[in-house]
């Protein structure tokens, strides 16, 4: 299958997001953990991964956006609330033992990394659905 | 949908490589129609409709008529 030029636009994308990704959390590190920058500028510097990530997102939302072909975007909208449905009942009933310390407490940026989980469950899920995998 | 979209296709000799490419769609969207297992968009089945010079009707089985002849 030849990508589409809103797929190629997506991949080249996420690429970015994830070099700046990588580059702000090791400068994050660096900065804040061990030179123990603070103030303004450490909250600065904390917020550039957070803001990587949420360019993924962006890309994504872009993708859907951009797709011209109907159907592999209602691939991808199939995806993406699967993705969606699982990290918030995820996280939602996590919230609720933890709150009863039931559970370990887990950093909230692993909503991220179950949401991504969440899109390769719903790309099988398209696979099997509909004998085709989206993004 | 139920559809003629395979036949019309092999009477041209097209592959659904070429029939894609002609609607500016992906493969597997003429693969999908084909087999029923997505609906095009009414934007989607006008121009299958224009490129073969065929009504709707005579493309896609409108599923209401296809339970009424069942009946």
């Amino acid at each position: 299958m030849n990508p589409s030029p809103a797929h190629r636009r997506y991949v080249w994308r996420v690429a970015a997001a994830m070099s700046g990704y990588l580059l702000t959390l090791f400068a994050a590190e660096y900065l804040i953990d061990q030179q123990g920058l603070a103030g303004p500028a450490a909250w600065l510097v904390a917020l550039l991964p957070g803001l990587c990530v949420a360019a993924v997102f962006w890309a994504l939302g872009r993708l859907l956006i951009e797709e011209k072909d109907e159907y592999l975007r209602s691939l991808m909208v199939r995806q993406m609330l699967i993705a969606s449905g699982i990290t918030l009942t995820a996280a939602t009933i996590y919230g609720f033992l933890e709150n009863y310390r039931l559970v370990g407490h887990i950093d909230a940026f692993y909503v991220a990394v179950l949401f991504f989980f969440g899109l390769g469950v719903g790309a099988v899920v398209n696979k099997l659905a509909a004998g085709d995998a989206s993004c | 949908m139920e559809n003629r979209l395979k036949v019309l296709r092999a009477e041209r000799d097209w592959s659904q490589s070429d029939l894609a490419d002609k609607l500016e769609v992906s493969r597997q969207s003429v693969n999908a129609i084909e087999t029923g297992r997505y609906d095009p968009s009414l934007p989607l089945a006008f121009r299958i409709a224009e490129l073969f010079g065929l009504p709707i009707e005579e493309i896609f089985v409108s599923p209401a008529r296809r339970s009424s002849k069942a009946i």
